[in-house]
């Protein structure tokens, strides 16, 4: 199967998503309104409330949901093949996506631009906004443990992108400065900060003294450095402390100084990585050799697949941002749908992306096979075979393969530590919350909320233990984001169905997605308590995964009874007042 | 939007706004919450909210003490008028 003509059927089967099905969304469910008052009208502030210019909004909306996550989750998800993983990125793109980020606009925006958590408040109770706050919490807490994982297996595999990483950090901190204080534009000084980092990926993968291989320097696998830790474990361990530390100061400074900063330089990667690996795919066309789908799998892909791929066919987390800043700029009410179905499928046409670049890397069916042999093998060296595949891909526009390899591995590490600062400082907010809600006023302090962010995640994060020991099983909680992810989108698909619902509209094009995702995760989550998890079943008891396992079925059960419940309440008329 | 010609000049400058306008706001905010606290700081006493910085100027009183002496003589005025300041 050619790789090109994939991207364009993807492609093509987005627009006509956007054409057709957001059209018909706009028009006839969401009854989106040129002349109504937007909330960047309406409270004009000059800070938050800002009326944007739609290209402007979506550009920025975008590059704030496109992360590692929708790169990860396709890597391990080809494992069942091609097929099933290309199916449900389409259409969970443009089902349910798409729906769920503008529905999540939308509802914002005829709610005075609240944040979906407040929304839950008003339209269900209390009740909701502390469930909402749990999911997030938990959400953001496995965020901050795969992504700190993410980045350490990254750093121990290709050593060479670890120079350009720590590169940016006082480069970022230099241009905050610089814009700050000077009010200089940002554009220049962050194409040069980008050129030195490049500048090192490329002498990092040339010479090996600029190489930080901390494996290497503890002696490799088979030496025992201290503790009864191996020179991988070791690795890990530094590398993951190492994280955490920088995590911290990173997310108490003011965002100005180093988190946006460095944002600003990892969306030129974003731009920069796309262009290049689509023309890649272009110009080289190449083959996608692995199997359409996998009969021989370990595990079934029924429930897995739909929660391994969360980014990229369904987020909650966009729901977050588009409730959160974006409603608050919109310029119209009609460009929510440019804005919010866009950007989701900007999202798929990076899981696509990641999808080509893994199942075109290898050179035959067999070989894929071969690294794909099992779900753990597929889960743990997923994001490698994306890099190398990714790599190769570049090679197509004229760079070569082992320099693109470093260079990919700074794009997505990049991404993987914005992540994890703003979930690190999300995580930090979330606790002050519930200090306040719970009246634990040390809580509210930004060094205790942080030190208890930074703490937990490190902990989950070195908990699990893989095949190189210590602290290189972090993948094992893949499933458990790809689930609070879809929990999240499911509670923000609850809500905009209740709102349309409340007006007298057919509030199915997001109920059935919100069914589909519950269904989904309470599914997985079910099997894998129970049978996986507690020891009930033929696999060893896993306490750490069998808690949070179950705390999120519980939660995503909860979700269901609310739904249930006010679903299938009569409408009173005098909820409309309160919704409209 | 006015639609602008297409240009490579407009183009650079739409991406250049996509990707500051997150920091602007930020930027924007500080400058917000800095100008809020001047205000406070040299305002509170005219509000009748006790000034919480205060204490910490009267060190300043040393520096000020020559300065507020010239200017009593300059005014024609061999004396502090003020109570609090004791300069001669």
């Amino acid at each position: 199967m050619s790789s090109l003509l994939l991207a364009v059927v993807g492609i093509s089967i987005f627009l006509l998503g956007y054409r057709y099905y957001a059209k018909f969304i706009a028009e006839k469910i969401y009854k989106i309104d040129s002349n109504f008052t937007t909330p960047a009208h309406k409270y004009k502030d000059g800070i938050d409330f800002v009326p944007t210019n739609r290209f402007v909004l979506w550009g920025h909306h975008y590059s704030s949901v496109a992360g590692a996550a929708p790169i990860v989750g396709p890597a391990i998800a080809v494992y069942w093949g091609w097929v099933p993983a290309v199916i449900w990125v389409l259409l969970g793109t443009v089902f349910a996506a798409g729906v769920h980020d503008f529905g999540a606009l939308v509802l914002s925006v005829r709610n005075k631009g609240q944040s979906v958590g407040t929304i839950a408040n008003k339209l269900i109770g209390h009740r909701a906004k502390i469930l909402f706050l749990f999911i997030i919490l938990i959400l953001v807490l496995m965020v901050n443990a795969v992504f700190a994982w993410v980045i350490a297996n990254l750093f121990v595999n290709f050593p060479a992108s670890v120079l350009s990483i720590f590169i940016q950090i006082p480069l970022a901190i230099w241009i905050g400065y610089a814009v700050y204080k000077k009010s200089r534009s940002m554009l220049l000084p962050s194409i040069v900060a980008l050129a030195f980092m490049y500048g090192a990926a490329v002498l990092a993968s040339r010479f090996e003294f600029l190489q930080i291989d901390l494996v290497k320097w503890f002696g490799g696998e088979e030496t025992t450095v201290m503790f009864g830790l191996n020179g991988v474990s070791m690795a890990f361990f530094v590398w993951i402390i190492v994280l955490m530390v920088y995590v911290y100061f990173a997310s108490t400074l003011p965002v100005w100084k180093l988190l946006q900063p460095r944002d600003y330089i990892n969306s030129h990667q974003l731009v920069l990585g796309l262009v290049i690996l689509y023309l890649g795919v272009l110009f080289t066309n190449p083959t996608i050799t692995a199997p359409a789908v996998n009969s021989g799998a370990d595990i079934s892909m029924w429930p897995l697949l739909f929660i391994t791929i969360a980014c990229g066919a369904i987020s909650g987390f966009h729901g977050l941002v588009a409730s959160g800043t974006s409603s608050k700029q919109l310029d119209k009410e009609t460009d929510a749908k440019f804005v919010g179905y866009l950007g989701a499928v900007g999202e798929g046409m990076l899981a696509l992306l990641a999808i080509i670049a893994v199942t075109t890397f290898f050179a035959t069916g067999a070989d894929f096979s071969a690294a794909y042999n099992s779900f753990a093998a597929a889960s743990a060296g997923g994001l490698g075979n994306f890099i190398g595949g990714a790599g190769v891909l570049a090679s197509g526009v004229g760079i070569p393969a082992y320099i693109a390899s470093t260079i990919v591995a700074v794009i997505v590490i990049s991404f993987a530590a914005t992540s994890l600062d703003t979930s690190v400082r999300l995580m930090r907010y979330i606790i002050s919350e519930l200090g306040t809600e719970y009246k634990i006023p040390a809580l509210t302090k930004a060094h205790v909320a942080t030190s208890i962010a930074v703490g937990t995640s490190a902990m989950l994060v070195l908990l699990p233990e893989g095949p190189n020991g210590f602290g290189s099983g972090g993948y094992l909680l893949w499933p458990l984001f790809g689930t609070s992810n879809q929990l999240l989108a499911g509670i923000t698909l609850l809500l905009v169905s209740i709102w349309l619902k409340k007006q007298g509209r057919n509030f199915m094009p997001t109920f059935i997605p919100m069914v589909f995702v519950l269904f989904m995760t309470v599914w997985a989550m079910g099997k894998q308590v129970i049978f996986d998890w507690s020891g009930a079943g033929t696999a060893d008891t896993n306490i750490l995964l069998f808690v949070f396992g179950a705390l999120i079925l519980g939660f995503a059960l909860w979700i269901v009874a609310e739904a249930f419940k006010v679903l299938s309440q009569k409408q009173d008329p005098s909820d409309m007042d309160r919704i409209a | 939007m006015t639609e602008a010609k297409w240009s490579f000049k407009r183009l650079i400058e739409l991406y250049d706004e996509i990707l500051s306008h997150n920091h602007k706001t930020e930027i924007k905010r500080e400058l917000r919450d800095e100008d809020d606290l001047f205000l406070l700081l040299c305002f509170s006493e005219l509000l009748g909210i006790p000034n919480p910085v205060s204490y910490y100027t009267l060190e300043l009183y040393p520096s000020i003490l020559e300065k507020f002496h010239d200017w009593h003589l300059r005014m024609g005025m061999e004396k502090s008028p003020l109570e609090g300041i004791r300069c001669c």
